[in-house]
């Protein structure tokens, strides 16, 4: 299953470009804690970049979801902002699970968004088809969630994200719950899809073979309270070659990001310190 | 279907046929008289003599059951969806439904039979009682749409009115079908504990009041034959709102699949 068609020509971007231009979104100084005290985020500084792959890499309960869900604009921080350059543009969003209606058919679970903005079935037909073509899921319109294996319906899950051009994809780990063979095509044909689509992606991983692989740049986030505590570049060229972690430069940026990850977990207090002062009270 | 399958596919229906060939023999055998204790064969033969008397109580007291158990569901449905879009609505009138719904409605019959005609009763009686499960369950369901499919509607600016039709119903879906196969039997109940709350005075005259009426003339067999028509239509409401249930259901939920082995 590859990308038959590409959508879109690539923008003309190459990562010196992006790296100078103003951030697409910065947050600053973001703090979030939720109802019940819990210290989320704290003091968090990071620019998502334009046509970039970002990946947010942190042990669990390090903020890495929230980040993404106060990207999305799905919750407010506490303190601090979120700046999107030019407005908050097209999101769209993949969660772990592939969170698709199970009433409905893939060809309605992927029409949604476009439904939701007032398109007509029959306008939304050859979108649709396209999306599902550009996923490898071609031929299963008409079937039903629970009839797709676990990575079909993830497929089906990135062509209803895929179906706006959002300008932006932000992914929850998507490919977390599935195995390693299906994992691997599904990285492959992401990045051929990002590449071809030019869009922003901003994928949370608590795997560092995966970060390494897809991103061209890792930010290292600590839990207790969440916050960036480091950031590496992978400089290699996109959309990554299977034979990318073959290379030097692959095992280099593998070892040198378990190295910040470890480092990361080390700097967490124990989870006892975790809640805000005063709640004791 | 294999021969093990078979055999446990027939075992109640070997199980019926020899309890009926039992009592059958029982009665033949110590000579019980009928107004005590009628033979299968004589119960057979009473529902087929009485047809007439008894299937129009039958069509009286099916009637009563389908209007209740209508009325359950649009009424049902419409409130739990109120209740879903304004919670503070759900906060003032639940407890009240709860309260409605512990209370034995037998009791409140006697009292409905004053304020209202005792056709009406009967009807609001099988309503009240088949109207709480469908309630309770659609508010549920309404209520248990995955977090993140709600997450995704409100990123793509999903109005109230489009969350509602296109992710919070079909979400309840199986939830209101579970409540409406438990309403549809306790309408039928509903309808039969007002008839014998309502007496001879109830409206027309349906298989519970055949029943009163004949133990007042000690006529047994037709007893028998009523209690069989009641427990054939409580059968039938069953299966069939359990075949509804899988014909909508049989696409997308677990509760309608067949295990793979």
């Amino acid at each position: 299953m590859s990308l038959t068609q590409p959508l879109a020509p690539p923008p003309d971007l190459s990562l010196s470009d992006c790296a100078a231009a103003a951030p697409l979104a910065a947050l600053r100084g973001v703090g979030k804690v939720f109802a019940n005290r819990l210290e989320a985020l704290k003091g968090v500084d990071i620019d998502v970049r334009e046509g970039e792959f970002l990946a947010l890499l942190g042990p669990s309960g390090c903020g890495k979801s929230t980040v993404l869900r106060l990207l999305a604009g799905l919750t407010a921080p506490t303190c601090g902002a979120i700046d999107w350059r030019g407005g908050r543009p097209a999101l769209s969003f993949v969660f772990q699970e592939p969170t698709l209606m199970p009433w409905a058919t893939v060809f309605s679970n992927v029409w949604l968004p476009l439904r939701l903005g007032g398109v007509s079935k029959s306008q939304a037909r050859p979108r649709v088809e396209e999306a599902l073509e550009m996923v490898g899921l071609g031929g299963f319109a008409k079937a039903y969630p629970r009839e797709l294996s676990g990575g079909m319906k993830m497929r089906a899950s990135i062509a209803r994200a895929l179906i706006t051009r959002p300008a932006v994809m932000l992914m929850d780990e998507p490919f977390a719950a599935l195995d390693e063979i299906t994992r691997i095509r599904l990285n492959d044909d992401l990045l051929a899809l990002k590449c071809s689509l030019g869009a922003t992606v901003v994928f949370v991983t608590h795997s560092v073979f995966e970060s390494v692989y897809l991103s061209s740049r890792i930010v290292i986030m600590a839990p207790r309270p969440g916050r960036a505590v480091a950031e590496i570049a992978v400089d290699a060229p996109m959309p990554r070659d299977p034979d990318f972690r073959m290379t030097p430069l692959y095992a280099e940026k593998c070892r040198e990001t378990s190295l910040a990850l470890h480092q990361a977990m080390d700097l967490a207090p124990p989870p006892e310190s975790s809640r805000v002062e005063g709640a004791k009270a | 279907m294999n021969r093990r399958e078979f055999i446990e596919t027939m075992l109640p229906f070997v199980a019926l046929a020899l309890g009926l060939l039992a009592w059958e023999g029982a009665v033949r055998y110590y000579a019980v008289p009928p107004y005590i204790l009628p033979a299968p064969s004589l119960v057979i033969v009473t529902l087929i003599e009485d047809w007439g008397t008894l299937s129009g109580s039958l069509i009286v007291t099916l009637s009563t059951t389908f209007e209740a158990l209508a009325a359950a569901v649009v009424v049902g449905v419409a409130v739990a969806i109120v209740f879903a879009q304004w919670r503070l609505v759900e906060r003032a009138f639940f407890p009240f439904a709860v309260a409605m719904q512990v209370t034995p409605i037998v009791a409140i019959a006697p009292l409905l039979l004053i304020y209202l005609s005792s056709g009406a009763a009967v009807l609001v009686v099988a309503f009240l009682v088949a109207f709480f499960p469908i309630l309770a369950n659609t508010t549920l369901g309404l209520s248990s749409a995955d977090h993140n499919l709600t997450d995704l509607f409100r990123l793509y600016r999903a109005s109230r009115w489009q969350q509602l039709v296109w992710l919070r119903l079909p979400s309840a879906l199986p939830y209101f079908l579970a409540g409406l196969r438990i309403g549809g039997g306790l309408a039928l109940i509903g309808a039969i504990v007002a008839e014998i709350a309502a007496g001879s005075a109830g409206r027309g005259a349906g298989l519970a009041y055949r029943i009163v009426e004949s133990g007042f003339r000690l006529n047994i067999p037709r007893m028998f034959a009523a209690l069989l028509l009641i427990s054939a239509s409580g059968i039938t409401i069953y299966l069939v709102l359990s075949a509804l249930s899988y014909l909508l259901l049989r696409h997308w939920h677990d509760s309608a699949r067949g295990r793979e082995t």
